[in-house]
């Protein structure tokens, strides 16, 4: 039998505002436990919460940026459970009138070197507040509570069940967390707990239009996690399919070490929340001036920029997909080919490659790269003049960066940037490539007396001989040669 | 519609409110005369009006983002029956 796996995700985006959605205390990372649960986090008789604006604009933001509805009025309403870690007895969320409804994300996924595109819908984005968080180690057979994170504003983005593998469920999910990164309303610090994924996986017989029961896949905080989780978890109910079973709707956990999903709460007893409008705070009102103004600031969208490069650089989805993976490398690359308009392609693979490659090695990020976009595109424009060619360019780019040494102010904000390194790399150790022809001739007169081996192999139709002699010139240009001159002179001599 | 005793047990339980049998019954009469009272209600036309999500008619008013409030744990905790390391305690509790 045909099976087809259908996922819908859950996101929990940790909003980055200063303040928590509904008191004025800190939501820095990493405080003292309780440092930062102030009288409203704690539910202290008589505190009301005051809404931030803060977090409604990062929501209006993102509801934007998604092509979705804002909803005004957009109404919070009272989540009731009980649990330690909410101190009220009911977590403010939204039920009916979500700030943002509807919008969807536009996925590409190159997979096996076959490039896809597809859109997934999204059913709503709510504000909400997270909870705190329990410590079960041993405080004398009691759990201990750390409310710094109750309060912390949380968008939660709901899709509809649009995908129908891991892999799509991955390049949503990482296409999401570019886009809040981008557009700065989180900060996607999986680690930390920033972007949190649940993941809702059902199977069904291809063909089917009928969903299957569906399980919940709670809290998972990486890439990785979510694609095994998904693949163990549709394996799971197809096992029991097709041995005649059935699928119980439950919520389960993933066991990372034994890449196992199981059972945490099934449905059944399953909470029934009693959600209700919470009279504490009025409906909320977004005007359309504030839209506007918020329009106004959204910068272009990486999903924009994909298919701006793609079209007037004319790069592969798959490079512009690399260089839109997040905003740092995205202004990077822009600013390199702003000073060399004209190769986009060799400023996009210096980009990814050289570049990346150094920074991935030191861990740091693309604003605090130590050479600044003019010096690159100053070297890349010496491969382009035919100063040198791209394999000493590699050289002089690991002289370059040695010299820069570590920065630690971001590239934008340098003053008095040495544009001139490269070159005088170049100039003081004479690496600049032979051009003159008579030079060059001399040189292959040369190889070609010392070889006659190869060039009798050449000359009996083994073009492989040819390329050894390529080999021989180069070599004793110490590599200053251009290899495509070489050839032409050899080519040249050698049927003469 | 009518609401049985088992839902107004469930109810209590679900609002972590302990009810004796009595209180139930009790509870059940009262609750369905408020049913019934909806039900009446229910009868009038509300297709074109807005539901109230609030008994004022006024809208939220929003704070600017900034950290106002200071660190005052210790004067939280001096009420809390029990803390540890900054924690509060509370009887063991895991899902």
């Amino acid at each position: 039998m045909q099976w087809e796996t259908v996922i819908g995700l859950e996101v929990h985006a940790q909003l980055s505002t200063e303040s928590k959605i509904f008191s004025g205390a800190s939501t820095a990372f990493g405080a003292a436990p309780n440092a930062e649960a102030c009288a409203v986090d704690l539910a202290l008789p008589g505190v009301l919460p005051v809404l931030n604006r803060g977090a409604v604009e990062r929501a209006i933001r993102f509801g934007l940026a998604v092509g979705a509805k804002i909803n005004s009025p957009s109404i919070f309403a009272r989540k009731n459970y009980f649990y330690p870690d909410l101190p009220k007895g009911y977590q403010i969320s939204q039920y009916e009138l979500p700030v943002v409804e509807g919008g969807h994300i536009q996925l590409q996924i190159v997979q096996d070197g076959k490039e896809q595109e597809k859109t997934v819908r999204l059913v709503r984005a709510h504000l909400e507040e997270d909870a705190g968080k329990s410590l079960h180690e041993d405080f004398h057979g009691m759990s201990g509570i750390d409310l710094n994170r109750a309060g912390t504003p949380l968008l939660e983005i709901v899709s509809e069940p649009d995908m129908r593998s891991s892999a799509e469920a991955v390049a949503y999910a990482k296409t999401l967390h570019t886009l809040v990164r981008w557009i700065g309303i989180c900060d996607g610090n999986m680690q930390e707990g920033s972007f949190r994924c649940d993941a809702n996986v059902s199977v069904r017989l291809r063909g089917s239009d009928k969903l299957g029961t569906r399980c919940e896949i709670k809290n998972l905080n990486s890439f990785r996690f979510l694609e095994k989780a998904i693949d163990y978890e549709a394996r799971r109910q197809i096992e029991i399919l097709e041995d005649g079973g059935t699928i119980q709707q439950q919520t389960r956990l993933f066991d990372p070490e034994k890449g196992e999903t199981r059972a945490m709460r099934s449905k059944e007893d399953a909470q029934d929340y009693r959600y209700f409008p919470d009279p504490d705070l009025l409906p909320l009102e977004i005007s359309g001036n504030w839209i506007e103004e918020v329009k106004k600031g959204l910068p272009e969208l990486p999903q924009q920029m994909r298919t701006r490069l793609e079209h007037d650089y004319g790069l592969s989805m798959y490079d512009a997909l690399l260089l839109t993976g997040d905003r740092d490398i995205s202004e990077y690359y822009e600013a390199v080919v702003g000073k060399l308009p004209s190769d986009p392609k060799l400023c996009a693979n210096w980009v990814m490659g050289e570049v990346s490659a150094y920074l991935n090695n030191e861990g740091k990020p693309f604003d605090v790269c130590p050479l600044s976009p003019a010096q690159l595109a100053q070297l890349l424009l010496r491969i382009k003049d035919g100063t040198i060619s791209g394999k000493i360019a590699k050289d002089v780019f690991r002289q370059m960066w040695a010299q820069a040494g570590a920065a630690s102010i971001s590239w934008k904000n340098r003053e008095g940037v040495d544009e001139a390194l490269g070159d005088r790399i170049i100039d003081s150790q004479g690496l600049r490539q032979i051009s003159d022809s008579s030079a060059l001739e001399n040189l292959v007169y040369e190889v070609l007396a010392a070889n006659p081996k190869s060039v009798e192999e050449f000359k009996a139709g083994k073009e492989k001989a040819f390329n050894a002699l390529v080999g021989q010139v180069m070599k004793a240009a110490r590599g200053k040669a251009n290899p495509a001159q070489v050839n032409e002179i050899l080519r040249k001599k050698l049927t003469e | 519609m009518s609401l049985s005793l088992d839902d107004v047990k469930r109810v209590a339980n679900l609002a972590r409110l302990e009810i004796s049998e009595d209180e139930a019954r009790k509870a059940l009469i009262q609750l369905s005369g408020i049913f019934d009272l909806i039900e009446q209600m229910q009868a009038v036309d509300t297709s074109a009006i807005t539901p109230m999500s609030h008994a004022q008619d006024v809208m939220q008013r929003l704070r600017t983002d900034a950290v106002t409030e200071i660190d005052q744990r210790e004067l939280f905790q001096s009420v809390a029956p029990q803390v540890e390391a900054g924690l509060y305690l509370v009887p063991k509790v895991i899902e």
